[in-house]
């Protein structure tokens, strides 16, 4: 038999691609580049998860998971090739980790149906579930961040912000400009006034932004940082003696490699998250039992309970939960995308819920539905224990402020289905 | 007034900031002074150079993902640390190993080629160096502590508060890298002017087909000039590796010394140290006057403006050798 190159590549791609009755959720990670620190242990925290369920539970409802990688390096046109390259293999879903990557596959997935994860970043106002149809990014995005914070401060100040000033320092980027007009919002509310002071990417030099907040001396400075700029601010922050307990991050900003090379000047730093801390809990030990000790965890299992580890396992529960959720809608365990997008729409995590799972409190309740992709947007502070050399949580969930941000959110997705052509789906 | 004092404090620390950019530009001057090659992996050098200390430092093991994955192991450490001081001196010595297999596997190959082929070189060298200090010593962000001390200078804001009525900011690290850089460059021309082997050098950079026809070793040199890069870049990358921790980012700071190479010019020591200079200056003033109106985040650009403006008047920028062509 003469086989044409063709038929040789076919081949080969289908050996190595995934069986199609699997449920392949594509791992769109980082481990290079400027971000792939950050991108490592989120990657391998979102794979041991699925290793764990394809170990312990067989996969979910029966169906082994597949959870095929593609390095992006943190870069848009790679993560699009990487999205493109897997679309075909039977992909359900997609979570890239990059603002910019997903702010071109909105696009994508309408066309092709395919269901976007973005947990905590991408298009905030992706919420919006009559317009954006594909994407959830439930519990909570950027502005809902945004407001948890300034609610913080709040409690902080006896409920008035009436006069204070709070410094913004952004990656200046999609990513780090989209709480500026939430925070506007929340200061012409509040009394507040907002310096805004973007950092140049990567954000290796930021020394006119300190010298700045240090003339200017605001109350309170919030970050919405990634890689290298978390890492140089928090220690600007220190040289200039700015109160680490005044520095807030978003989540993004507020894993162990942000404070650590500071070393014991990065104490009292702040960060929001919206998943728990540490390894406190049940489900490590089965994690511990099932996929570290057999040697199946992701690079070795070094990596597991720090932050952002934390956070890339916590977006596989969720994925993991809206596939159950659609399989039991379905009543089939070989669901398709549309399938999967309706599992999001009816998902319904509940502390109970997640106890049963081995994570109590380890995130907010979730309930989504047609209209609202994002879930209650509810974030909570973690603060620095230099000494301890760990995050110790510092309040209860906090939800944010809804009144301000489902306007903003109202506008921004009308803008877009205007731009786009969508007539927002009735709900 | 104020704003008077707050632009001297701004200049001051543009100054410091040069010298930061500075370091980087003055492994880039090397290199191109002696072989005439642009070295695009010299920022990446110093990420390598910066992850080797700190490995070394902690006593991490080599390819420990690749030995623990083959063997079944789980060796992450050897279990001792290292004090700074020698571990400073072992990372020198395997920049000295690394000028010596760069000429042996590259270099040696592509003698006589176009310089555009040995810049092209460099290029793979770079990504190559990037994925081998990941795979050596992993993509973590390492903590780098060889005793240099940070944060604001307390005895400068004391005195500036007394003078001005307004205590200037100064960072400790930047008054140590000027004091290394000062010295640095010091050790340098030294041993350019003073050295059988400067001189060897100076003759190779000059010309070299003559230094050849003299009995100096082209391949001595080149290796020579790379160990020297080698440890340029390993005083770079403690500088810079301090202030954020050792990442991949480290390899980044070359962005940041190539307008300082054109307005510097790539041929000359003081060039590279004076075009920081100008650089860190002019961009912390350009932030400080006009960042407000146009929304900030304006130093990367300006940076290359700056350079620009320089090169429209000294295309060879301000220290560099004339060029003078013959037809």
């Amino acid at each position: 038999m003469k086989l044409t190159f063709p038929a040789l590549v076919a081949a080969a791609v289908m050996a190595a691609g995934p069986v199609l009755a699997d449920l392949v959720v594509p791992n769109l990670s980082y481990r290079t580049g400027p971000y792939g620190a950050n991108g490592t242990q989120y990657a391998d925290g979102f794979n041991d998860y699925f290793t764990l369920l394809n170990e312990r539970d067989g996969g979910i409802g029966g169906q082994i998971v597949q959870v095929p990688e593609c390095e992006t390096a943190y870069n848009t046109e790679k993560g699009v090739e990487c999205y493109e390259a897997t679309k075909d293999t039977g992909a359900l879903i997609y979570n890239p980790l990059s603002t910019g990557i997903t702010y071109q596959l909105i696009p994508k997935v309408a066309v092709d149906k395919k269901v976007l994860y973005t947990p905590g970043y991408g298009r905030t106002s992706a919420k919006n579930g009559r317009v954006f149809e594909w994407v959830f990014n439930a519990p909570a995005n950027y502005w809902d961040g945004a407001s948890v914070a300034v609610k913080y401060l709040l409690d902080q100040n006896e409920g008035s912000l009436e006069g204070k000033t709070i410094a913004l320092v952004y990656h200046n980027s999609a990513y780090g400009k989209e709480p500026i007009r939430t925070l506007q919002e929340l200061g012409e509310k509040h009394g507040f006034s907002l310096t805004e002071l973007p950092v140049e990417a990567p954000g290796q030099e930021q020394k006119s932004q300190w010298l700045q907040i240090r003339r200017e001396q605001p109350d309170y400075v919030i970050m919405y940082g990634w890689g290298v700029m978390n890492q140089v601010a928090i220690q600007e922050a220190a040289n200039i003696r700015f109160p680490m307990e005044n520095f807030i991050g978003i989540w993004w900003a507020g894993s162990e490699i942000d404070v650590q090379p500071a070393g014991a000047a990065a104490d009292g730093y702040k960060s929001l998250t919206f998943n728990g801390v540490g390894m406190d809990y049940p489900l490590y030990d089965d994690l511990q039992t099932h996929v570290i000790d057999p040697g199946k965890a992701s690079q070795g299992g070094q990596h597991v309970g720090s932050a952002v580890y934390s956070r890339g396992m916590y977006a596989a529960v969720v994925i993991a939960e809206a596939i159950r959720t659609a399989q039991e809608m379905a009543g089939t365990a070989e669901i398709t995308p549309e399938q999967l997008r309706d599992g999001f729409e009816n998902l319904s995590i509940t502390p109970e819920r997640l106890e049963e799972i081995g994570l109590p409190d380890f995130g907010p309740e979730i309930a989504m539905s047609c209209e609202n992709h994002g879930g209650s947007g509810m974030a909570r502070l973690q603060q620095w224990d230099a000494t301890a050399g760990q995050w110790t949580l510092i309040t209860e969930f906090t939800e944010p402020d809804q009144e301000v941000l489902s306007a903003l959110i109202e506008e921004d997705s009308a803008a877009y289905a205007a731009e786009a052509g969508i007539t927002p789906r009735d709900c | 007034m104020d704003q008077f004092v707050f632009a001297a404090e701004v200049v001051l620390n543009g100054l410091m900031t040069g010298v930061m950019y500075a370091l980087v530009a003055l492994g880039f001057v090397l290199i191109f002074k002696a072989s005439g090659v642009f070295n695009y992996a010299q920022g990446v050098l110093a990420l390598f150079a910066a992850m080797t200390l700190v490995s070394i430092q902690n006593g991490q093991v080599p390819f420990a993902h690749l030995i623990n994955a083959a063997l079944g192991t789980q060796i992450h450490h050897f279990g001792w640390t290292v004090p700074a001081a020698l571990a400073i001196a072992l990372t020198a010595l395997v920049m000295v190993g690394l000028a010596f297999l760069i000429e042996k596997l590259v270099l040696q190959h592509l003698v006589g080629q176009e310089p555009i082929i040995l810049f092209m070189a460099t290029i793979g060298l770079a990504y190559f160096l990037e994925g081998l200090g990941d795979v050596m010593w992993g993509a973590d962000i390492k903590t780098l502590d060889v005793g240099l001390p940070q944060g604001i200078s307390d005895g400068i804001e004391a005195a500036t508060a007394q003078w001005f009525g307004y205590g200037f900011f100064i960072d400790r690290l930047d008054l140590w890298a000027t004091l290394i850089a000062v010295l640095l460059v010091a050790a340098l021309v030294a041993f350019a002017q003073y050295t059988k082997q400067g001189r060897a050098m100076r003759a190779v950079a000059d010309d070299h087909q003559a230094a050849l026809s003299v009995g100096i070793s082209l391949r001595f040199i080149w290796v020579m000039v790379w160990s020297i890069a080698g440890f340029v870049a390993l005083v770079a990358g403690i500088m810079w590796g301090t202030k954020s921790g050792v990442q991949f980012s480290l390899s980044l700071i070359a962005l940041k010394a190539l307008p300082v190479l054109m307005l510097g010019g790539f041929t000359s020591i003081p060039g590279a140290i004076v075009g920081g200079l100008i650089i860190g200056v002019g961009e912390k003033l350009f932030e400080f006057t006009i960042g407000p109106m146009v929304g900030g985040a304006t130093e990367t650009w300006f940076a290359y403006v700056l350079a620009l403006i320089f090169l429209v008047f000294r295309p060879q920028g301000l220290f560099g050798e004339r060029i003078i062509e013959r037809v």
